[in-house]
């Protein structure tokens, strides 16, 4: 066995996932996001005040580091989750759906491998995702605004080479936020043969992870859920940055990966493969 | 040397109870050419299904390459190359990524000689024009050509293919075939499934005949064509004596219907019998052995006409 060849399965999954056009477009949708806001903002009218249109917006026009931020804000509720439910929906079904499925697991790739490897290229395009969206924000906010000083959000300013750290920062925590609805979409992608049905389960569980959080009554679960801690993001971008919230949510992320991971696994290495 | 594939009181049974494998024994011996032949629907799929692992018995065994599988998959499946029910690509990758896309999944590979490797798969079912057009755009029978590339890949010491030749034109199915006995000639194994019977009399050593989950007949193609007995016919206007000089050479199952005499022809050679019969006075019109082909004799076995049957 060469070694060299050890890492060869998610290496040709990566090249799979991103040779396709749905992937790239999905993408390229995201990044237009900040683009549009960008432009929204530069072409008409200039800054607004505190109190309208999403977080961070107001600050846009005095740094273009903020274009990421507001981005972030506005594609995490829905483009961010639609993009990796498609891609962690498809992982498994898609594969059972054309057929490849069975051609895949008589390499031999081994079931556990590919399931493992089926969940990182998900993490991992949920990473993109997340990054496709911030860099497309930092990228449109350079040329469109100046890039200086950033006041943070408890009233200190700090240079722009740490700000730009602090915004890929806030870009990697995204990225692992989606990885628990990612697990959840290919526990998903291993109960059915047919890719949208696994796609839809996820996004409206990630919508519906959503709606109970902004339901003050049912508090007691709200720590459990998905998507609480998402919005956590804000907490970098105070000085000290404040940590609790943020600490939650990754950990939360984890458990949603090992729970999900072993449902997957446990459906997956255990079940018929007739497609 | 072990046999390629053995199964022992291999059964599959469907959540509903439907039964698709029914205790099935079987031995494939190493460097057959191995004709698994059945109606659609008489379990063939299923089986190769459980010898790769893909689908878990319901009850019995399978080795395959001397391997228990499924827990044996990572030792055997490398030396294995297989056509499930027909190919399956990803649409958006050419010919030839698809290709590397299943050679890179596999880490027994060495990646240094995977482009001549690929280069050669392509080049032995003749697609190496097409290469770097895009899956989606290949005719049925160019999709057939790379699941078959995919499957000698590597040099393989089993070739599991389910239905070769569908979807291919004639020049296609002789290629194949040449393809097959090629690659037997080899000393690989090759395990066939078909309902063509032709295509299994022309290349098979071995056959078995599955009919509604169940081996109805299993040896080599010639003890197979000649376990379908032939008949010994006799047209005479002297039926009565023609019969009993029949029983008194030996001969089975006798009848007679008008000026027609039959018998099973396999324990006497027809001149034999002719010259009994001249012997006995019996006036001779004709004398014919009727041999049925192997279609005949499959039809014998898994019965006729297309009803799919429950």
């Amino acid at each position: 066995m060469s070694p060299n060849n050890r890492t060869g399965l998610l290496r040709s999954e990566l090249l799979t996932l991103f040779r396709r056009l749905r992937t790239l477009m999905m993408l390229a949708v995201l990044a237009g996001v900040p683009i549009l806001l960008a432009w929204a903002v530069k072409a008409f009218s200039g800054p607004s005040g505190p109190q309208e249109g999403p977080p961070f917006l107001y600050q846009v026009t005095s740094n273009g580091l903020f274009v990421a931020l507001t981005a972030l804000v506005v594609t995490l509720p829905l483009f961010l989750p639609l993009a990796v439910g498609v891609v962690a929906g498809d992982s498994v079904a898609g594969e059972a759906n054309q057929g490849t499925l069975r051609y895949l697991l008589v390499v031999p790739t081994g079931r556990t491998r590919l399931l493992a490897v089926k969940l990182a290229s998900v993490v991992i395009f949920g990473a993109c995702a997340a990054f496709t969206v911030a860099l497309a924000g930092i990228a449109i906010g350079a040329v469109l605004f100046p890039l200086g000083q950033v006041t943070l959000l408890s009233g200190d300013t700090i240079g722009s080479g740490t700000a730009f750290v602090r915004a890929l920062l806030v870009a990697g925590y995204v990225g692992v936020s989606l990885a628990g609805l990612g697990a959840v979409g290919v526990f998903a992608s291993t109960l059915t043969d047919v890719p949208i049905a696994a796609m839809a389960t996820t996004v409206t569980l990630a919508i519906a992870s959503q709606i109970v959080d902004a339901i003050p009554q049912l508090h007691a679960v709200h720590p459990w859920l998905l998507s609480h801690y998402w919005l956590a993001f804000g907490d970098l971008l105070r000085e000290p940055m404040y940590t609790a919230d943020v600490t939650k949510g990754l950990w939360l992320q984890l458990g949603y990966l090992a729970v999900f991971g072993t449902l997957a696994w446990a459906r997956f290495t255990t079940r018929d493969i007739l497609s | 040397m072990t046999d390629a594939i053995v199964t022992r009181g291999l059964t599959k049974r469907f959540r509903g109870g439907q039964v698709a494998v029914a205790d099935l024994d079987l031995d494939v011996p190493p460097g057959s050419v191995f004709g698994f032949l059945g109606p659609n629907g008489s379990g063939k799929t299923t089986t190769i299904r459980m010898m790769l692992g893909l689908a878990a018995p319901t009850a019995g065994q399978v080795q395959l390459l001397g391997e228990s599988m499924p827990a044996g998959s990572a030792k055997a499946l490398p030396r294995v190359g297989a056509l499930i029910e027909g190919p399956a690509c990803y649409p958006f990758l050419s010919g030839e990524a698809n290709l590397v896309r299943l050679d890179m999944a596999d880490r027994t590979a060495d990646p240094k000689t995977r482009p001549a490797r690929v280069d050669q798969a392509l080049e032995r079912v003749g697609l190496l024009a097409a290469r770097r057009k895009r899956y989606k755009a290949y005719s049925l029978g160019m999709r057939q050509r790379l699941g078959l590339a995919a499957a000698l890949l590597r040099p393989r010491d089993l070739l599991v293919l389910d239905e070769p030749t569908n979807g291919l034109d004639p020049q296609g199915t002789r290629e194949i075939r040449a393809l097959v006995r090629a690659v037997a000639g080899d000393g690989a194994t090759v395990f066939l499934s078909s309902h063509l019977l032709a295509e299994v009399e022309q290349i098979c050593t071995h056959a078995a005949v599955l009919s509604q989950g169940r081996l109805v007949a299993n040896g080599t193609v010639d003890s197979l064509r000649a376990a379908a007995a032939g008949h010994l016919v006799v047209r005479t206007p002297d039926a009565g004596q023609a019969v009993t000089t029949l029983r008194r050479l030996g001969i089975a199952e006798v009848t007679s219907d008008g000026d027609r005499v039959v018998g099973l022809a396999d324990s006497i050679l027809p001149e034999t019998a002719c010259a009994a019969l001249v012997a006995d006075g019996v006036r001779v019109q004709a004398l014919a052995v009727d041999r049925p082909s192997l279609e005949e004799a499959f039809v014998a076995l898994t019965g006729e006409g297309f009803d799919v049957t429950e």
